[in-house]
């Protein structure tokens, strides 16, 4: 160590936050008593501006060269006292945050245990610093491309807004065509313009974008790398039809032989498609794909003498021998845009959805009343006997949602209004019906949205509060038992048709992106943001956003809010051309590593390689660690035999001293 | 041992989830012994086992090790490496003596605040019933 350690140790009051749980003062003043420690003060906040002018004056006036700071969680403010620390001349990783607040104040309630061990908390803190390193910080060139995972409204958005700014974008897509969610809406609220009308124009303009590439039908298999330097592998699905030749004529699609008999996703069920298929009219891109788990000739090698397809194909697009292929490609950042699942209707068996033809979900009421539809936008309900428009229309809020027995305690903020936009479609359709919704609350939050909820209740739709308990059939009839609870009356509504507004449930299939990614999750279940305010976009994963409902429920604005907020955050790298890489890394002390290799085996990261070195006249192999590769997490250094290979700022030189200091009951 | 013993547990605690988690319980303000300090390491993967060893020589009667759950590790694979070095620390704590109940490991992920509390509770618990610890000579380093 080149000059002796003068720490400067800092305790906030954080407000009360920290005080009130916290004898600051007893603090600072235990700490001045520590070896090393030249200043010890404390301030109400020290993240504001006079508290770190204070640090600086201090290492100005004092010379100081480490710095303390006993405030919040080092996840929050580390990077802050890092930038202020080096503005006044020191190495920023010369600092040492103890956290006496998250992990301190906020969780004990005697200021006698607080004081306690927030004086533990504080020496193990300068224990460390006086033994940490000054390191340098790196650049190394970013991509100038970025990869966006779903092309929802979400990821449409963000990929256009990125591909404007004139940058690289890879647009990858799980399902044969782009749209997601919002294509199979039929008007938005509160507006009521046409979700169709909004979307299909941002659908193409994606597609036919000179800066993107889509990648439909496809799914990202492989992410490697970190930010600025992602490598990314995507493996493209055989459609079967050769995506050049296919003009999207559908002569294909008349003739399949299973025409009218799958289910179609797009119609919720609703509609019949064939096998070989566009997911709906307006899908972008416009290219037909053979389902191969319903294929006749793909799942049993025999579709009558030939294939009708590949018969009636006037561009000889069919091709049965295609296979997946893969494309890979570099990108500077990531944005996850994957979305929602609605919730599944089953798991409230109560409701009667799987007994019941007549109890529908919300998207399948969507996809009733659209022009696109099934019914070509007509509500008609089969009653047991004939086809009938109903006359008394039931519609259920929060059916998943505010609900733990289904382990859903978030509000899925789209139903209240969704459900109220659906009345009033129901309404303009048909005019004499009974229109009911069964509510716990109306939660009216956005722009436009109390005064949309006020005309649907001027439109002769009655509310009542108190969720059902039970539907069940009583002759053609569905019996709605709930508790008006205003009026304290038990009521048995028989309604023809009951409409669950089901709530928004994280993917199913989210697993792999979070491997993919190394993503968390929220207690919801949704990805997790690397804070709830400050950083609502961003992930622990430095380079990877979110945007849309993959972070968390929410309406079409909000979506492109977010979806834009994430573009403009991932463009930083890309503009900036480069990024700092983690400056806290392996380093192997060649003298003493005896070349064993373990710690090559153990890194997840190939970081690290053998290397042959003159040691003392002799050639010896010692490990040696590749700075851009290594994630800094310390791995291979627990598993070192001879302690040759050290985390910087994580050596156990540095770690040691902490658990002295803990360790010692004062 | 003395009625008003309290047992001294020194934590490690990785950077993505568990200390994460530490911090969330925090926020949301769930009360736990103040027993529990807490050192933040990248990874649980960085826990040398013979840090648990030498917590237990200067002076901790437990020390408790939370990492990522398995196969949510931020490193991929460092939260397995702690499961296969720490559970082989535990079989021969047991082997040599030492209480197994002052050493545990958990998975607390970075929404879990209330399973943080929990875990610290039960670490807390265990190391009160096992006592002082007195089985090392008690030598404190200076650094």
């Amino acid at each position: 160590m080149t000059e002796k350690p003068k720490v400067g140790v800092y305790v906030c009051h954080c407000g009360i936050n920290i005080s009130s749980t916290v004898d600051v003062d007893a603090v600072a003043e235990f700490a001045q008593k520590l070896p090393d420690v030249k200043v010890a003060r404390t301030y109400s906040y020290m993240c504001s501006d006079p508290g770190q002018v204070l640090i600086k004056k201090d290492i100005e006036e004092e010379g100081l060269n480490r710095i303390v700071v006993a405030s919040c969680s080092p996840r929050m403010h580390e990077p802050t006292f890092r930038k202020a620390i080096a503005e006044a001349g020191v190495n920023p990783y010369f600092l040492e945050m103890a956290n006496i607040r998250e992990q301190c104040s906020w969780v004990h309630e005697e200021i006698e245990e607080g004081t306690a061990k927030a004086k533990k908390l504080v020496s193990a803190s300068i224990a460390k610093v006086r033994l940490l390193e000054a390191l340098e910080t790196k650049e190394v060139e970013a991509e100038p491309a970025a990869l966006v995972i779903g092309a929802g409204i979400a990821g449409i958005q963000a990929a256009l807004d990125i591909a404007d700014a004139g940058f690289q974008v890879y647009l990858v897509e799980k399902t044969p065509s782009v749209g997601g969610r919002m294509a199979q809406l039929d008007k938005t609220f509160p507006t009521l313009d046409c979700s169709a009308c909004i979307l299909t124009p941002k659908m193409v303009d994606a597609a036919n974008h000179p800066n993107i590439e889509l990648l439909s039908y496809s799914e990202v298999e492989e992410v490697n790398g970190f930010i600025g330097n992602f490598d990314v592998r995507v493996r493209k699905k055989a459609r079967y039809v050769d995506f050049d030749k296919c003009t999207g004529c559908g002569d294909c699609a008349s003739e399949c032989r299973v025409k009218d008999r799958i289910p179609s996703e797009f119609d919720q069920g609703m509609g019949k498609r064939s096998a070989i298929y566009l997911p709906f009219p307006q899908a972008v891109p416009a290219k037909y794909t053979i389902d191969a788990g319903h294929c006749l000739y793909l799942t049993r090698g025999k579709c009558g003498k030939t294939p009708k397809c590949q018969e009636v194909c006037g561009a000889g697009a069919i091709n049965f021998e295609q296979e997946d292929e893969f494309v890979e490609f570099k990108v500077g950042a990531v944005i996850v845009a994957t979305g929602f699942d609605p919730f599944d209707a089953s798991r409230k068996p109560e409701y009667g959805y799987d007994d019941y033809p007549n109890v529908i979900t919300g998207m399948e009421m969507e996809r009733l009343v659209s022009a696109s539809g099934p019914t070509g936008g007509k509500i008609k309900i089969f009653n047991g006997e004939e086809e009938i428009e109903p006359k008394e229309v039931a519609l259920i809020k929060c059916v998943g949602s505010r609900d733990s027995s289904v382990g859903n305690e978030y509000c899925s903020r789209v139903c209240c209004m969704y459900v109220a936009k659906q009345a009033h479609l129901i309404r303009d359709k048909l005019p004499d019906a009974n229109i009911r919704i069964y509510y716990m609350d109306v939660r009216a939050f956005g722009k436009g949205f109390e005064e949309f909820y006020d005309r649907v209740r001027r439109e002769n739709v009655r509310y009542i509060r108190g969720n059902p308990s039970e539907i069940f059939k009583r002759g053609n009839k569905l019996v709605v038992k709930a508790e008006d609870t205003l009026n304290s009356r038990p009521l048995e509504d028989e309604v023809d048709l009951v409409v669950l507004g089901v709530g928004l449930e994280p993917r199913a299939d989210m697993r792999g992106v979070m491997d993919l990614l190394r993503l968390s999750q929220s207690p919801d279940r949704f990805f997790l943001e690397a804070h709830p305010k400050l950083r609502p976009v961003d992930t622990a994963t430095d380079g990877v956003f979110l945007a849309g409902c993959a972070q968390g429920p929410k309406d079409i604005p909000d979506t492109v809010a977010q979806a834009k907020a994430a573009a403009a955050s991932a463009m930083i790298p890309l503009a900036r051309g480069k990024v700092t890489i983690n400056a806290q890394v392996a380093v192997v002390n060649e003298a003493t590593c005896r070349g064993c290799a373990y710690c090559v085996n153990i890194c997840p990261y190939t970081a690290i390689e053998m290397v042959t070195v003159n040691r003392f006249g002799n050639e010896v192999e010692v490990a040696r660690v590749n700075e851009a590769l290594c994630k800094g997490c310390g791995s291979c250094s627990a598993a070192c035999l001879s302690d040759s290979i050290q985390p910087k700022s994580f050596r156990d030189s540095q770690i040691l001293p902490q658990i002295a200091a803990l360790g010692v009951m004062r | 041992m003395s009625a008003n013993y309290e047992p001294n547990i020194v934590a490690f605690l990785c950077n993505w989830c568990s200390y994460a988690g530490a911090d969330l319980a925090g926020t949301s303000r769930v009360n736990y012994p103040s027993n529990i300090q807490i050192i933040r390491v990248m990874c649980s993967g960085r826990v040398n086992p013979l840090y648990v060893m030498n917590a237990l020589q200067q002076g901790a009667d437990g020390v408790l090790v939370s990492g990522c759950h398995p196969g949510d590790c931020h490193y991929m694979e460092g939260n397995y490496y702690a499961r296969r070095r720490l559970g082989m620390l535990k079989d021969l704590m047991e082997f040599v003596g030492v209480d197994p109940r002052r050493f545990h490991m958990s998975w607390v992920s970075a929404s879990e605040g209330h399973k943080w509390k929990e875990v610290v509770e039960k670490t807390v618990e265990d190391a009160r019933e096992a006592g002082p610890f007195e089985g090392f000579r008690r030598r404190q380093i200076d650094w």
